[in-house]
């Protein structure tokens, strides 16, 4: 194997298709250049990590010397926020997350998912009825006009920002994406010091929000995480704010990702998209098939040993640096027969593409729904449509992987 | 029967009968026709309902959020069976291979699946056990009477027994808001099971729910009114408790009897097979037409010792039953062991149970993970110096990393550190299992004759 392996991963003239070098990587399911991250990409090794109790998602557990070619110039966002429950360990981590789904999710809110089935379609509809009034048919940006604003605005919903503020919401939200994917050609001072002020203002603007919704709750997320009075106690302020940019962040990038990694498949495999246009109950298994086939979270980067362990033969020292590829453990041929073909039928299907284990996808289920909805919708209301470049152009960033554009022409679009 | 063709012809047109139609009996009919069985197939179940399954009639059934009739066992597909329901097996004929029915009536076999499980250990005093509001939980039918005793609000319920069900009984009734005595005769509930390090952690959920538990208690006497409803429960330690439903839940009887004499190696311990599920008869040869499933079968563990350990877990009942089926229609060379790492879950006052290997086994247990104060932890077992079992509270989601470390047959304690270890997880406790040198129920086999050729043995079963 090259050397170099991880860094051509890297390299965004691989971001369009890094499934060849995954297959290469695959080969030595535990990675290690000798400096770099353990890098594992082989399915039951990284099921087995995540399930594995010696491995911890908190940072503080790395060796100082563990060098790490994803770390952000400049280290940790500069943020006074304690952190979320994505980079904690238990017992803090479950209980911030038990407090989190209690408004969530079963078995105390079993229906808040399902609940907002109804403001999705409105979204979605309002969302295609725009593009079709914008009347421009010879060139749309999918991303743009459609898998970008769409979650933002759930999450709007989901943790109860007032209509009239997320105009505000979707300016901050752009910043802080746009920070998670740097432009080579921008001023990196420049970008720092606004995607510093957005984190100050969304900060401001949250924390002022909950303290209302402390005071008078409406029932939404951000009221029940504020007034939440469990088992588990209620969460301070700041608890409720990391929550929230947490939601806000892991909930959004994601699924934009899912949805344009999904319909840019979709336009690769035209048949596939006819039959969903004929049968949208399809769209559960098929959105399974993508987060298989293409992941929006590509790999798991914030992962370290508690103790000296053994992967595959392989001795991994305590404190060490782990990367978990899911998208190559998805592609696994000794997990999955065929493994490269996009199947929307395939049954055995236990893919890694929401993780697995205490980690696994808080927003799974709203996820899940907005994907199935979005790409049934476009399928059954875009009149036959097709890429303008193929592959289109994407972001830098090789671990929330998605296109950054998605240029496509319709005949028309029906009602 | 292997270089002749004749496996293709019993593939094709061989008679195969499944005693027992409940999960372990439907998993592995559906697997004999997933693997090209075009023969006869005949289903014998004593019950008169097609496969349901048990553990939502402690659950869901209990609270009434689930009629007892829609625990109906999902198909997995069409088995085009000869469906003989409610009508007990009452006899096995080896060398002619017949099974006899209650009706009379005879069927016969190429090969046999034994799958007759087990049924509630019923309240020794016969007289007792008839009075009205008395109960036992282990079919449909017990939990439609129970239930439907439940949502009438009792005034009390005295559950005998705190094992799962009886535990589950308890949750269930207090769910309800229902007052219930739990009378154990261990010193806390799930003992046997567990252990009393995690004992009593339950006996705590027990008390902090309003269960009015009493351990190292018997019931000694349960006595009617003139009507012959239950009324009073005469306990070991001289008091009375007035209770107008008792639920005896007293661990559970394997369905042999209808063997006795056949000639099988089948006693209230269960039916003894090899790991690839054939049945023993009771010379101890392996039979090569008669194989076992579920929790009826009692079969070596490579990974505990090569014990003849019998689970009563749905887990292993599917499993098993798929080994079984696939091994009934295999050559000997094709065919299977069965190495299911027993498993086993329990949904009780809000907590999730779950389980891996033999806890039972241990006689040290870690708490590795969380801690029993807080009812959220994972357990380790360890024997003779290996990792032997392991239990989580409201923490599943780590059981597969331990049972790896079972598979594995991995040092005990565990040299590692893991997330979430607190002060009580720095050393090993003893597991605190109850004295095993209990007297057990089994049957006894005598030997008698002097040369090899007169030698026999002869089988007395136990009596209860």
């Amino acid at each position: 194997m090259t050397q170099d392996i991880l860094r051509q991963i890297l390299d965004y003239s691989n971001r369009a298709d890094p499934y060849p070098l995954y297959k290469e990587l695959r080969r030595t399911p535990v990675y290690h250049d000798g400096s770099g991250p353990f890098v594992v990409s082989t399915y039951y090794e990284i099921q087995a990590l995540l399930h594995d109790p010696r491995i911890s998602s908190d940072a503080r557990n790395l060796a100082s010397n563990a060098a790490d070619p994803l770390a952000e110039p400049g280290g940790e966002e500069e943020t006074v926020l304690p952190p979320s429950f994505l980079k904690l360990d238990p017992p803090e981590h479950d209980r911030l997350r038990r407090m989190t789904n209690r408004p969530f999710g079963p078995p105390h809110s079993p229906h808040r998912v399902h609940d907002m089935r109804g403001d999705l379609h409105e979204i979605v509809k309002g969302l295609i009825d725009r593009i079709a009034e914008n009347g421009n048919a010879e060139r749309i940006d999918l991303v743009e006009e459609f898998s970008y604003p769409f979650p933002v605005t759930v999450i709007c919903r989901l943790l109860g920002v007032p209509p009239e503020d997320e105009a505000r919401f979707h300016v901050w939200a752009d910043t802080l994406a746009a920070s998670l994917d740097p432009d080579p050609d921008a001023d990196p001072k420049e970008r720092e010091r606004r995607t510093h002020d957005s984190r100050m203002e969304l900060g401001m603007y949250l924390s002022g929000l909950i303290e209302e919704r402390r005071k008078n709750p409406t029932g939404d997320m951000l009221s029940e995480l504020a007034t939440g009075n469990g088992p588990d106690g209620t969460m301070t302020t700041m608890e409720v704010l990391s929550t929230a940019a947490l939601l806000l962040i892991a909930g959004h990038e994601t699924t934009v990702n899912l949805i344009t990694n999904g319909m840019l498949t979709l336009l690769r495999f035209p048949e596939v998209l006819d039959r969903l246009r004929e049968e949208p109950e399809l769209s559960v298994n098929l959105v399974e098939e993508l987060l298989r086939y293409e992941p929006p979270v590509q790999l798991v980067p914030q992962r370290s040993t508690l103790a000296d362990i053994e992967v595959a033969g392989v001795s991994i020292p305590k404190g060490a640096s782990l990367w978990l590829v899911l998208a190559a453990g998805n592609r696994d041929p000794l997990r999955f027969e065929d493994p490269d073909r996009f199947d929307p039928d395939r049954e055995d299907i236990q893919h890694l593409g929401l993780g697995s284990g205490i980690h696994s996808c808080f927003g799974a289920p709203l996820a899940r729904q907005e994907a199935q909805l979005a790409l049934s919708e476009l399928a059954r209301r875009l009149e036959n449509p097709r890429l303008l470049a193929d592959p289109p152009p994407y972001r830098q960033n090789a671990v929330l992987r998605g296109p950054r554009h998605l240029p496509i022409a319709v005949d028309g679009i029906r009602p | 029967m292997t270089v002749d063709g004749s496996l293709e012809r019993l593939k094709r047109e061989g008679r195969i009968v499944v005693v027992g139609a409940s999960l372990a009996g439907l998993r592995a009919a559906e697997t004999m026709r997933e693997k090209g069985f075009t023969g006869s197939l005949t289903m014998i179940g004593d019950e008169p309902y097609e496969p349901y399954d048990r553990p939502p009639l402690s659950k869901q059934v209990l609270l009434g959020r689930a009629g007892p009739e829609r625990t109906a066992l999902p198909r997995r597909r069409d088995i085009e069976a000869a469906w003989r329901l409610g009508v007990p097996a009452t006899g096995l004929d080896m060398a002619a291979r017949r099974v006899r029915l209650a009706d009379g009536d005879e069927v016969e076999y190429d090969r046999l699946l034994i799958a007759t499980g087990v049924r509630a250990r019923p309240w020794p005093q016969a007289d007792e056990a008839a009075l009205d509001g008395v109960f036992v939980l282990r079919t449909r039918d017990d939990a439609a009477a129970l239930e439907q005793k439940l949502a009438a609000g009792p005034g009390r319920v005295l559950v005998i027994g705190a094992g799962f069900t009886g535990s589950e009984i308890a949750s269930a009734c207090r769910e309800r808001g229902l007052p219930v005595t739990v009378a154990e005769r261990g010193a806390a509930p799930l003992v046997g099971a567990l252990g009393g390090v995690v004992g009593e952690v339950a006996a705590e959920m027990h008390r902090e729910h309003g269960v009015d538990l009493r351990t190292g208690i018997m019931v000694t006497r349960l006595e009617g009114d003139a009507t012959g409803r239950v009324r009073v429960a005469h306990l070991s330690d001289g008091t009375t408790l007035e209770a107008d439903v008792v639920v005896v839940s007293l661990g559970a009887m394997r369905n042999t009897e209808w063997l006795a004499g056949s000639g099988l190696g089948a006693g209230p311990r269960g039916i003894a097979c090899d790991a690839g599920c054939r049945a023993f008869d009771i010379r101890g040869i392996v039979t090569d037409d008669i194989y076992v499933a579920g929790d009826v079968a009692r079969s070596p563990h490579a990974l505990f010792g090569y014990q003849f350990l019998s689970l009563e877990h749905w887990g292993n009942a599917v499993a098993q039953a798929e080994t079984a089926a696939h091994n009934m229609l295999s050559e000997s060379a094709d065919r299977r062991p069965h190495l299911w790492v027993p498993a086993f879950w329990s949904s009780q006052f809000g907590v999730n149970i779950k389980s891996v290997g033999v806890p039972s086994m241990g006689t040290e247990i870690l708490i590795a993970q969380g801690s029993r104060d807080e009812r959220r932890f994972t357990g380790v077992y360890g024997y003779q110096g290996r990792v032997i079992g392991a239990v989580t509270f409201d923490q599943s989601r780590w059981l597969q990393f331990y049972e790896r470390l079972i598979e594995e047959t991995a040092p005990f304690p565990p040299t590692f550190t893991t997330v979430d270890r607190r002060p009580e997880g720095n050393r090993p406790m003893p597991a605190d299992f109850p004295d095993p040198s209990v007297p057990t129920h089994g049957p006894t086999i005598t030997l008698s004759g002097y040369s090899p050729a007169d030698r026999r043995m002869t089988f007395t079963p136990a009596h209860h």
